[in-house]
């Protein structure tokens, strides 16, 4: 059966260096983006981005985005307020909150609510955390850059995650993920270049996430984020059915190979091409996934440092596997941790998650400095908004004025603090930081400028930083 | 890099028979501003001498004539162009500048222009600077080629098809005159076999059976491709295929979309666009009803269903939201997908600012949402769940389902007059009955006061209302003077008001309240006052929901007399039954004495974290009946009001009403009330089974304002009323309000431009791939000029013409021979037209998400093909749904049948689409998507290689194969790949599966434990009489031909 098996691949050689690949809206653009991999055997064709070379050389290859889902309260993490302290229980200003979007909260008395942890000064460079951050803080303060003064443009979660994630309040556009895939493509060869993976922990509301958080919206479907899940086949229809071993399966493959082959013969049809080669990435991927899920191989300090044995789900075990992902080259990796919506007992409840958090955090940072990755590897830290230094009854309201977020490796000036709330840590208002801003100075780590790289989409240049000007925050950039 | 690329791309698309420039290219003689001037400024000056004028400088437009030529009658207004005077002209000495200062675009925009771009415009302003409007919004261009005549009326039919013909000729015409440009000729016809499957895809999404086929090829008559096409589009499934795109526009889902993406019932929407098409509707009517259905005169059913396309938008039940915030975004959605799907423009862009590059105003966009004011609705749908609480709906039985309903009515009337007729036994068992009741007596406060501002009114029936002032918490005391003696038990009663959210009892926004604490104090007549302790209470219900962390594991009323113990919060709550009466009885430890002179006073403490779970009206009542004293004694209180009357005094309306509540409870008719619940319960079940649907309520329309960058709080912006984008009408010259009726009709009138370009436009791409402008999601000034303007509008006015006849415009188009064409094209063609511009050949492109499905299923012959109902649900991954909340939920999969619908009933989560869908692009339809994308991923093959569903399918068809394949190995082949592809099989084809089936004999003859752990995927019995490894081997090459690049396109 060698005859149909080598057209196959005589074939698509043949047309692989011509391939305008497979996707209809941007087929003009294909030729830029793909370029066959001399070095795979099965030939397949690698989409290797839009941008070549990059706008400026880039000062990270990737990003772990750690997303605090649900609204992480700044107040009580990182973002100390001794006023607050001092007026706690008191009525905050008018001044304040005059005109101001408010949620639940809405036509209640709004009163001060004293930050609910005692902060301390870490590490050489004095970074100012919540005791909460052992790890983090004990470890790793000198490694990261806090931004103090983020504010956003939505109060309630689905849309303050599209927002955060898309730039966009309304659905249908790219995931920042699917964007840098379509511009640099993935250095994986046999892992999705977007992951995410989401945990849920014990304490808040287990508020939802959208996959709508990591669609490539207008970008084709290939830019996608794939969700690695902790139980079943961690990607969806990665495992063989019932039935079939692997070498049945490639038997099947093999077949189907030889006959879109022979189709492809008198046809000689570029997505013909593009199909035998997404079969091929396809059967590697159902190795490559359960061989980077599988994590028996890592030594027990690993475990130690992590605190966790990996393969149940939890965040420390994802932080794990962000590590080896990144290894393997994958461009964009999404942690979600479900816990952080407080509305009450804040204070049990953020020492509670963040404790869910603060040692694989610290793990991975840990990890990838001592394997030397930490310098490209852009680290972000955050969540969609943060929360009322009011009162809601024991908890905080989702509050969009001021919040916090921090970020490692990937060319951020270490040790750094920057930007700052009122004296009540209601609004930013020293060096304001918008999520604009931080997509624009993301994807200028990655050697983007922003107002360049736009995909045509209902006529017009669409970009992830959108229509109103966003600035690279070169203050917080080595 | 990506524009200068699609520039070199566009020279051999448009312009390839052009003479030849020494640098800059093939260049057009006589240079066209539309086709080659207007995308050259769209694209790089536009943005900043556009229309939006907040973003215009230098007070420069060039998208209008005024800009770019000047005012003819004003010397003083000269512009930037001087016809014939390259040189003199300001336009061409700024984009040629050396100057970094000077120079247009500047350096710093990233836009520059190429030296083609630059010669077009040189030899634009050289031939005399000619300015057009944009193409889409000028009036349709009748050409000759394509003047019809008017069918004679005595013998429609024939006429209509002589005009048909006509038609479609003229289709061929203009690709001709094309073709004949670029100096391509037309494609030879495809062969027989791949006419019918294309014809069967492109107009009811499924393939042509074996049988079809050859009937086909066997039918020698010149009418056999017109039969088939015929009879395709008198097909059910047709309307399932283009209701699979219309559903895409409208944005047509089973969840809501935002946050917790609850469930919502629509299906009878997409059962009526699927019905409209089958029954080719006229497309203007259609638009109208969907749009205004509601508004029409007497309304009927289909058209209050249609009307529901005003209600499909995303809807969020986030605590949290502010109604005003998501009012806002609801109706601007709708203006995005009514410009979107009807318009083909992107109107939504002028929301924050005026559009930069197409001639829209943010005050057109809220005078556009002005027309969707009077839609009744709610920001935030609080409490909502999948049926009733989306806002207004209507039930949609079927013919069955309403016989059924009559029938279970006519049952109710006989039980219920059993019930309600007296008779002598009756009337001695209820004497004896009184005797044994409980007395109540009214406590009419004397005084009554809120703590934190809630307004108490004491009402006739001794009720006490609440009403003003809403706040979260409250703490009511009352004083109830001269009691009856000897009182052993206090009861409350909670009562609705239609003034509450859900009718209350509560004031909380789902109708519900928390009593935290009810507290009696006891002043005898000496004025000694003393507490009166509680004991024993009970409750008509206790709400069992959300009681995660409630010490009493449910809402009891135990925790309102707790003093607190257990949390002050914590109370009696009744969230599930809200809209009914409920009471809660105490029984006091000690009698109390009471007489002239002595006072209760009762506090009901309403403290609840979570706010306004305040009491909305209740009444308070005491007894001196003997204890044990429990709730389930009480009758309600107007029964009570009867007993306390002496039996010879009471009146006969009292009689009736005291017989009557006996009747409802005596043990005599205990047997047909029985009967009655048992009813009652069938009509409840047979309810709840018809599926509901949300309509269009129209009520008094709300202000809209134009919103300053789109900010909702912003109340400064002008009130609009609703109005047509100005440059696409003439202003009103009426002062009546506009209506949805009124924008429909618009639409689709004689001086819209736009709607039937735009659909003849997808209806086009539907057909080839691809649109004549390829950009079917816009055609404004950023659109892409067509490759045949003329064939546009051709289609456009023959549409119209015909009274919007959507098949009468299919037929036109797929009779053609330009649709007949084969899709294989030579080398030198793909060359010369890469991307089939110009229609030497038809498109070949993979089938849409759910007909890839829909094959497999037709292939295998599991496919149901039922057509409409609600929503299904085949296999989908455990877990798949594990981030949704609110609630958290576990996908279910259909039984039966339901497993092998077409895709289109797939159930069609916004947040979480099935994944097979979405791995093959189907959009979440959280907004109008009018340009499905058609990739080519990895994720793909995975789900053609193991999703269950497509592994059933497989073993489905290899017993089809087993059993009716043949005697021979090599018949089987054949049968399959005929099944399959409709085509024969080649030799090398037979050869690779033949490896493949010998190979897994093997197998599974080694393996009978996988052989039958690979059958038992999916529901389908697994047949008993067949081998097992046969079977399984047989199931391998199946699953080989379903993974087939040429099983999932239509060529």
């Amino acid at each position: 059966m060698t005859i149909p098996a080598s057209i196959a691949r005589r074939s698509f050689l043949q047309t692989a260096g011509v391939s305008l690949g497979s996707i209809a809206l941007s087929s003009l653009l294909k030729k830029e983006g793909y370029a066959a991999d001399a070095k795979s055997n099965a030939a397949a064709e690698k989409w290797t981005g839009t941008l070549h070379p990059t706008h400026f050389p880039p000062k990270a290859k990737r990003v772990i985005w750690l997303y605090m889902a649900g609204g992480m309260t700044h107040i009580d993490t990182f973002d100390n307020k001794p006023k607050l302290a001092e007026l706690n229980g008191q009525a905050m200003p008018e001044s304040i909150t005059k005109g101001q979007q408010i949620a639940q909260l809405q036509g209640q008395k709004l009163n001060c609510f004293a930050p609910q942890h005692p902060f301390k000064q870490w590490g050489e460079s004095g970074q100012s955390m919540a005791e909460i951050w052992p790890h983090l803080g004990g470890k790793c303060a000198d490694d990261i850059c806090i931004v103090r003064s983020l504010f956003t443009e939505a109060i309630n979660h689905d849309p303050a995650h599209t927002f955060m994630n898309t730039g966009s309040m309304n659905a249908g556009r790219p995931a920042m993920g699917s964007w840098l895939l379509y511009g640099l493509g993935s250095e994986s060869e046999s892992l999705p270049g977007f992951v995410v993976m989401v945990s849920t922990g014990g304490f808040g509301q287990k508020q939802p996430i959208a996959a709508r958080q990591w669609h490539s919206g207008f970008l084709p479907g290939q830019f996608q984020g794939v969700e690695f899940r902790g139980t079943g086949d961690p990607v969806l229809y990665v495992g063989n059915p019932k039935g079939v071993n692997s070498k049945r399966q490639r038997d099947v493959v093999d077949a189907v190979q030889s006959l879109n082959g022979l189709a492809n013969v008198s046809l000689d049809d570029p997505e013909i091409a593009t199909r035998v080669s997404q079969y091929e990435l396809a059967f590697r991927m159902q190795s490559s996934v359960p061989e980077l899920m599988d994590v028996r191989s890592e030594p027990q300090h690993i475990f130690d440092l992590y605190g966790t044995k990996g393969g149940d789900g939890s965040f420390a075990s994802n932080c794990l596997l962000a590590r080896r992902l990144a290894e393997r080259g994958t461009r964009f990796i999404q942690l979600y941790h479900r816990d952080w919506d407080h509305h009450g007992a804040v204070k049990e409840h953020s020492a509670g998650t963040a404790r869910e958090v603060d040692q694989g955090i610290a793990a991975l940072i840990t990890d990838l400095k001592q394997r030397d990755m930490l310098k490209d590897t852009l680290i972000v830290f955050g969540s969609e908004f943060g929360r009322t230094p009011m009162a809601q009854g024991n908890g905080r309201d989702h509050h969009l004025a001021g919040f916090t977020m921090w970020f490692a490796g990937g060319g951020f000036k270490p040790g750094l603090s920057y930007g700052a709330t009122d004296e009540f840590g209601y609004h930013a208002v020293e060096n304001r930081v918008s999520v604009h801003d931080i997509h624009a100075t993301l994807l200028h780590q990655l050697g983007i400028d922003h107002t360049k790289f736009s995909y045509k989409f209902q006529g017009l240049d669409s970009k992830l930083t959108g229509v109103e000007p966003a600035r690279v925050v070169t203050e917080l950039l080595t | 890099m990506i524009r200068r690329l699609s520039c070199v791309m566009n020279l051999i698309l448009v312009f390839p028979c052009f003479t030849l420039a020494a640098d800059v290219g093939d260049f057009p003689q006589v240079v066209e501003f539309n086709r080659d001037i207007r995308p050259i400024l769209s694209e790089n000056c536009i943005f900043c001498h556009g229309p939006d004028k907040n973003k215009r400088q230098a007070d420069l437009r060039l998208d209008t004539a005024e800009g770019l030529t000047g005012v003819p009658t004003d010397a003083a207004k000269l512009g930037v162009v001087i016809p014939g005077k390259p040189l003199e002209s300001e336009l061409i000495r700024r984009i040629v500048s050396s100057d970094a200062e000077q120079l247009m675009p500047p350096p710093d925009s990233g836009k520059q222009l190429t030296p083609r771009e630059i010669a077009l415009l040189k030899r634009w302003v050289e031939q005399g600077a000619r300015y057009e409007g944009h193409w889409a919004f000028l009036p349709l261009k009748r050409a000759a080629a394509a003047t019809p005549n008017q069918p004679p009326v005595q013998d429609q039919t024939q006429a209509l098809a002589a005009h048909q013909r006509k038609s479609s000729l003229a289709i061929d015409a203009f690709v001709r005159e094309g073709l004949t440009n670029v100096r391509l000729a037309p494609g030879a016809e495809a062969n027989r076999t791949t006419l019918i499957r294309r014809l069967s895809f492109d107009l009811t999404g499924l393939p042509p059976t074996p049988e079809q086929v050859d009937a086909f090829l066997q039918d020698t008559s010149a009418e056999a491709y017109e039969h088939v096409v015929d009879r395709l589009l008198a097909s059910p499934h047709y309307g399932e295929r283009l209701a699979i795109w219309w559903l895409d526009l409208v944005r047509y889902a089973d969840s809501v979309g935002y946050h917790g993406d609850q469930d919502v019932s629509v299906a009878p929407f997409r059962q009526y666009v699927i019905d409209s098409f089958n029954a080719n509707q006229r497309f203007d009517e259609f638009t109208l009803e969907q749009l205004a259905g509601d508004l029409l005169p007497e309304p009927s059913r289909r058209q209050k269903i249609a009307s529901g396309y005003n209600r499909l938008g995303m809807m969020s039940a986030e605590g949290g939201v502010q109604d005003k915030e998501y009012l806002a975004k609801y109706i601007a959605e709708r203006v995005r997908n009514a410009s979107g799907t009807w318009l083909g423009v992107t109107l939504g862009c002028a929301e924050c600012h005026d559009h930069k590059y197409d001639p829209f105003t943010t005050r057109d966009f809220y005078r556009f949402e002005a027309f969707f004011a009077d839609i009744q609705e709610r920001g935030l749908y609080s409490g909502a769940s999948a049926d009733g609480t989306w806002g207004p709906f209507i039930k949609v039985p079927n013919p069955e389902e309403e016989a059924a309903l009559a029938e279970l009515d006519r049952q109710l009337a006989v039980a219920k007059a059993k019930l309600n007729q007296p008779t002598p036994e009756l009337a001695t068992a209820q004497a004896a009955w009184e005797k044994s009741q409980t007395v109540w007596t009214l406590l009419k406060p004397t005084n009554l006061t809120a703590a934190n501002g809630t307004t108490l009114t004491l009402k006739e029936d001794g009720s006490i209302l609440a009403s003003g002032e809403s706040p979260s918490t409250d703490t009511y005391v009352l004083t109830c003077e001269n009691l009856p003696s000897n009182i052993t038990a206090i009861r409350l009663e909670v009562l609705p008001d239609d003034t509450f959210p859900a009718k209350g009892p509560g004031r909380a926004g789902n109708g519900n309240f928390v009593l935290s604490e009810f507290i009696v104090q006891y002043k005898d007549a000496s004025g000694t006052a003393q507490s009166v302790p509680l004991q024993n209470p009970t409750a008509t219900y206790e709400q069992v929901g959300a009681a995660g962390a409630n010490p009493y594991g449910k809402w009891a009323i135990a925790a309102a007399i707790d003093g607190d113990v257990k949390g002050k919060t914590w109370g009696w709550a009744v969230m599930e039954k809200v809209g009914q009466p409920h009471s809660a009885l105490f029984e006091t430890v000690e009698n109390i004495a009471g007489g002239t002179g002595t006072a209760l006073t009762i506090s009901l403490l309403q403290n609840l974290d979570n706010p306004q779970h305040t009491i909305g009206r209740f009444r308070l009542s005491v007894t001196s009946a003997p204890r044990p004293v429990r709730i389930e004694q009480a009758p309600p209180a107007p029964v009570t009001a009867i007993l306390a009357v002496v039996a010879d005094q009471r009146n006969n309306d009292q009689q009736n009403k005291l017989a009557a509540y006996y009747r409802s409870i005596s043990p005599e008719l205990e047997p047909t009330r029985q009967q009655l619940a048992g009813i009652e319960k069938s009509r409840k079940d047979l309810e709840s089974r018809i599926p509901s649907t949300l309509i269009t309520a129209s009520v008094a329309p709300r202000m809209v304002r134009v919103l300053r960058r789109g900010n909702w709080m912003d109340e400064t912006g002008e009130e609009v009323t609703p109005a047509f984008p100005a440059i696409l009408a003439p202003a009103a010259t009426s002062d009546l309000r506009l209506t949805r009726i009124d924008l429909a009709r618009w639409m689709t009138s004689d001086e819209n431009p736009l709607t039937a370009r735009v659909f003849v436009n997808r209806i086009w791409k539907l057909l080839f791939g691809a649109g004549l402008s390829r950009r079917v999601d816009d055609l404004g000034a950023q659109g892409d000029w067509p490759s045949h303007p003329l064939l546009v509008d051709h289609l456009a006015q023959e549409f119209i013409d015909s009274g919007w006849n959507i098949k009468q415009l299919i037929k036109t188009v797929v009779m053609s021979a330009t649709y007949r064409q084969t899709s294989t094209a030579s080398a030198e063609l793909r060359e010369i037209d890469p991307y089939n511009r110009w229609l030497a050949r038809q498109g070949r492109f993979r089938l849409d998400a759910e007909l890839v499905r829909d094959n497999a299923l037709a292939i295998s012959g599991l496919l149901v093909t039922k057509v409409g109902g609600t929503s299904v649900k085949p296999y989908q991954p455990p877990g798949y749904w594990a981030h949704l909340n609110f609630p958290t939920r576990e996908w279910q999969n259909s039984n039966g049948n339901d497993l092998y619908r077409r895709g289109l009933y797939t159930h069609w989560q916004r947040q979480y689409l099935h994944p097979s869908l979405m791995a093959f692009d189907a959009p979440s339809r959280e907004e109008c998507t009018a340009d499905r994308a058609r990739s080519n991923t990895p994720l793909q093959s995975l789900v053609l290689l193991n999703d269950p569903s497509y592994i059933e399918a497989a073993r489905a068809f290899a017993e089809q194969i087993i059993r009716h394949g043949g005697a021979t190995v090599s018949d089987q082949f054949q049968f399959a790949i005929r099944r399959a592809l409709s085509r024969p099989i080649t030799p090398a084809e037979s050869e690779v599966l033949a490896h493949l089936l010998q190979a897994h004999r093997n197998e599974y003859k080694a393996d009978p434990a996988a052989a039958s752990e690979l059958l038992s995927v999916g529901a389908k019995p697994v047949p008993a009489d067949l081998d097992p490894a046969e079977l399984a081997a047989w199931t391998s090459v199946s699953r080989a031909i379903l993974n087939l690049h040429e099983t999932i396109t239509r060529n």
